[in-house]
């Protein structure tokens, strides 16, 4: 029998039902956590339910912060995000699409050489040489700024593989009709390319977002100055930043805040998020 | 409006192989010349070549007065019609046949008037507003076509343009594309693989083997006096049959091979030319068993087995003879139809 | 290399469209790593210049393979990566074969079961330490009355169960989308096939559809181990930071004390040197499977 039977199904249904619940349970804690006034965390269990301080609690982490720990105002710290996720997004879309554009549609001596360039990036990701490139950083006078938060991220090897596949499915023709049609070599990707491209832009957008969004090691290195704290490195501040045990209530509308933007992009462009992802990385 | 003269042409790709060889044609100002041989013969790598898109490894091409070896495929005058059509997806109908215009600065309102001008005359009007992927096949091939017509350049290129068609709108735009050549006595390059495509709109025609011209005529000229074995076989269908001259001479009396050549050691038969007729003055006889008739309504391909030969020999009648499979039959042909080849080296010897 | 059959030919245009990227690779990627590399093969010198940087050959790397700090640290992240791995995998597989069966809720259960790949692996962190918090967490108290002690502060193990849990966590999401789009692409017609052969469900998934998913499950191996050795920095550090008793001293979270809290360049130099080769080895791996897939 091929067919679903019935007890098959509804056995399958609870398995998914009780899975859905596990995986969202530790966010549903948090969401919970973030609505109760400090005193609810000193004993006892933590709260299931949701109690009455959302709005206090929200408006504190927001506007204050826990300022006395030198932790700034969440929302600072959300903006600081924002600009290095777009700046890492944009900047990797960008000088990934004309690389890739560069090695496809053209042959020029050391091609295969700098190929190999980009290649090499794929195989060294920030953790593995993590001293080194904060001297760089620093030399260059960077830390504590939105360029240096960005710029030593944006090299991507994988956008430019992506772009790369991508384009080697483009039909040859339809260059050959654009240079027929006296098309140059920018005008072909201006009017040709990049409109065709964008899917394929939009997809990587998704995934290079929630990249750069989450960026943890990385600002925790080169940021010292409050001012240019994320809100990813900046929860773990928050956490380990007294001496006794965290203001849970802060720290879980922290959470909440830090994970609503990505998590919002993927469930609205849920299409493009899984597209970017299962062609990013085949 | 120009003249196309290919001198020497050669493509020498890296590594060494050549795919065109010392190709030396002049297409005459408004003229459609056919490019036809098997897939690999460098039909499409010569048009690619006068189209610009690839390089010329030796020789000199003229377009007109002008030697165009070194020019870009925008600054030929050319316009070309590709295989899969090749438009582009996220324009509408209207902007893909304007981008060409728009490249070259025309005007808004000169580029509006070809832009309707050639979708009337292509019938396509209706469409301007779609896109390509909203339209039907023979509609999209219509879009390439007018793409080409728009430009109102020196010479048109095709590139297998209706081999995505299926089979009956292969021949209702095979018609309408002579049918527009005709009327704009625009000088055009066609290739393709198709024999019968090559035969009906060529005004010459071109065979190509192997990187080289084997012929060059007009349909009829290449169809009755083909000057290779190779353009034997490949013009004509069924293929003509191909037997050694000391075989046949087993078959038939002296008399019947004596008007030709000694060189002559392989004989071309078409089997069109043999009839189920008694022979007359001048006609010859030939007997064969029957292993197999396939009717084809208005005409049929008999299968035969001559005595003492591997092959099977091919008759095609204009009618459905009232013959069963097993018999032997006895055919005449006209001995003026024998084609002489000499096998070493392939060519015709009279 | 592949290319297009034609191509444009301007002298110093593909040229200016790499340049950005090259430069930055070879500014905060080569150039760095050149760096470790020559700075593990020297003793740092002192911050007055009294005693130059000197050229000490492979002593690095020797004092790293004689010191048990680092051949635990070796060992804890074996287990954490061989863990997270396994977990994440295993439960991914399990939805994704059951997703698979349904037809109208197939998008919704997707939706409910993505998301989690949102959230930063430090946050993670944080969530399930808060979950696990010996004193108010809600996991403590229900080990609590089945008779289990739980404390991550003190407690080896329970500090790694939690880790892995956070880690494998968020990994799910990922694993999941690409086992069901795995299980998408396999014919209808192969299973159907077996059933009229004879096969049980059980014995389809395992015969049939299991090695039909090989070449995925094969890259979601290296992926997750990478995801694991490297990306779970911000799990570490946000929570446990290395301990008990180095009981979760994974080797980047290693890298990074020793170089930026101790300042020893030349050993976290080193470090990084044995890390980069774990890295080129599991990618180079990854690259022959994506050139050979493991394919029937």
């Amino acid at each position: 029998m091929v067919e679903n039977n019935r007890w098959g199904n509804f056995f399958a249904h609870v398995i998914l039902i009780l899975g859905v619940a596990i995986v969202v349970f530790p966010v549903y804690v948090a969401i919970i956590a973030s609505t109760h006034p400090p005193g609810t965390f000193v004993r006892g269990v933590m709260p299931l339910w949701p109690g009455t301080n959302a709005w206090e609690n929200y408006t504190t982490a927001i506007t204050e912060g826990r300022s006395r720990a030198g932790t700034p105002p969440i929302g600072g710290m959300m903006w600081n995000s924002f600009i290095m996720a777009m700046a890492i997004t944009i900047g990797k879309l960008s000088i990934s699409i004309i690389s890739a554009f560069a090695i496809v549609y053209f042959r020029f001596p050391g091609r295969i050489f700098f190929f190999w360039i980009i290649f090499l990036t794929l195989m060294l990701p920030v953790e593995v040489r993590i001293v080194p490139t904060f001297q760089v950083v620093a030399d260059f006078g960077m830390l504590n700024s939105f360029a240096g938060l960005s710029i030593p991220l944006i090299a991507s090897a994988t956008a430019t593989f992506l772009f790369r596949q991508f384009f080697m499915t483009v039909p040859e023709e339809l260059m050959e009709a654009a240079r027929v049609d006296g098309a140059g070599p920018m005008k072909f990707f201006k009017d040709i390319l990049l409109p065709l491209s964008i899917t394929n832009i939009a997809a990587l957008f998704v995934i290079m977002f929630i990249y750069g969004w989450n960026q943890y090691l990385w600002p925790l290195l080169i940021t010292t100055d409050p001012d240019y704290y994320t809100i990813v490195m900046g929860i773990q501040r928050m956490v380990t930043g007294g001496d006794s045990e965290p203001l849970w209530h802060l720290v879980m509308a922290t959470v909440v805040l830090a994970a609503l933007p990505p998590v919002l992009v993927i469930l609205f462009m849920q299409r493009l998020f899984v597209k970017g992802l299962t062609e990013t990385e085949k | 409006m120009a003249s196309i003269t290919m001198d020497n042409l050669c493509k020498v790709y890296i590594g060494g192989v050549k795919a065109v060889s010392d190709v030396n044609l002049d297409i005459a100002d408004g003229e459609m010349i056919v490019l036809v041989g098997p897939s690999g013969c460098g039909k499409s790598t010569l048009l690619r070549m006068v189209a610009g898109l690839e390089t010329i490894s030796d020789g000199t091409l003229k377009i007109g007065d002008r030697v165009v070896n070194n020019l870009e495929p925008a600054d030929r005058d050319i316009a070309m019609v590709f295989q899969n059509y090749a438009l582009y997806p996220h324009m509408t109908v209207f902007n893909n046949l304007a981008y060409g215009l728009k490249n070259r600065g025309f005007k808004k309102a000169e580029i509006d008037r070809r832009v309707r001008e050639a979708a009337q005359m292509l019938e396509i009007g209706q469409f301007l507003d779609r896109k390509p992927r909203q339209l039907s096949g023979g509609q999209r091939q219509r879009v390439a076509m007018g793409r080409a017509l728009v430009r109102e350049p020196a010479a048109f290129l095709f590139d297998e343009p209706l081999s995505n068609l299926d089979a009956k709108l292969r021949v209702q735009m095979r018609v309408e594309i002579r049918q527009l050549q005709k009327r704009l006595r625009t000088t055009s390059l066609y290739v393709t693989h198709d024999q019968l495509e090559a035969l009906t709109m060529a005004d010459r025609l071109v065979v190509l083997n192997a990187g080289r011209i084997e012929q060059v005529g007009t349909p009829m000229e290449l169809y009755s006096r083909p000057a290779t074995t190779f353009v034997a076989g490949f013009i004509g269908s069924p293929a003509m049959n191909m037997l050694p001259a000391e075989y046949l001479k087993t078959l038939v009396s002296a008399d019947d091979l004596a008007h030709l050549p000694q060189s002559a050691d392989l004989i071309g038969i078409r089997p069109e030319d043999l009839s189920l007729a008694p022979p007359k003055e001048g006609e010859m006889a030939l007997t064969g068993e029957l292993m197999l008739l396939e009717p084809a309504g208005a005409e049929s391909h008999l299968h035969l087995k001559l005595a003492g030969l591997k092959d099977i020999f091919v008759a095609r009648l204009p009618q459905v003879p009232d013959v069963s499979e097993g018999t032997a039959l006895t055919f005449s042909l006209r001995r003026d139809q024998l084609h002489p080849f000499d096998s070493a080296s392939g060519q015709r010897v009279a | 290399m592949q290319t297009k059959r034609m191509t444009f030919s301007r002298s110093w245009l593909p040229y200016a469209l790499l340049a950005p990227q090259v430069i930055i690779t070879l500014i905060f990627f080569i150039w760095p790593s050149f760096q470790a590399l020559r700075q593990s093969v020297y003793r740092q010198g002192d911050a007055f210049g009294i005693r130059p940087p000197q050229f000490v050959w492979f002593q690095n790397f020797q004092a790293l393979f004689a010191d048990p700090l680092y051949l635990n640290s070796l060992k804890v992240t074996a287990v954490f990566a061989i863990g997270t791995t396994l977990l994440s995998m295993s439960v991914a597989l399990l939805f994704a074969v059951m997703v698979n069966r349904m037809i109208r809720s197939r998008d919704t259960y997707t939706t409910f079961l993505v998301w989690p790949y949102a959230i930063a692996p430090a946050i993670a962190g944080v969530l399930w330490w808060f979950i696990f918090n010996p004193s108010i967490g809600i996991m403590p108290y229900m080990l609590d009355m089945v008779g289990y002690n739980w404390n991550h502060r003190r407690d080896g193990n329970d500090a790694m169960i939690m880790v892995i849990i956070a880690s494998a966590w968020r990994q799910i999401s990922y694993n999941f989308l690409f086992f069901l789009a795995g299980l998408a692409a396999i014919p209808q017609s192969l299973i159907e096939a077996a059933a009229i052969d004879g096969a049980s469900r059980m014995k389809r998934f395992w015969t049939i559809v299991f090695p039909l998913l090989s070449p995925i499950t094969f890259f979601l191996l290296v992926i997750n181990i990478v995801y694991a050795m490297f990306d779970t920095f911000g799990v570490i550090h946000a929570t446990t930071e290395g301990g008990p008793a180095q009981a979760t001293n994974i080797l980047v979270y290693k890298v990074y004390r020793d170089g930026f809290v101790n300042l020893n360049f030349g050993s976290s130099a080193a470090q990084s040197v044995v890390l980069m080769g774990i890295v080129i080895v599991l990618t180079v791996i990854q690259f022959r499977y994506i050139e050979r897939r493991v394919n029937y």
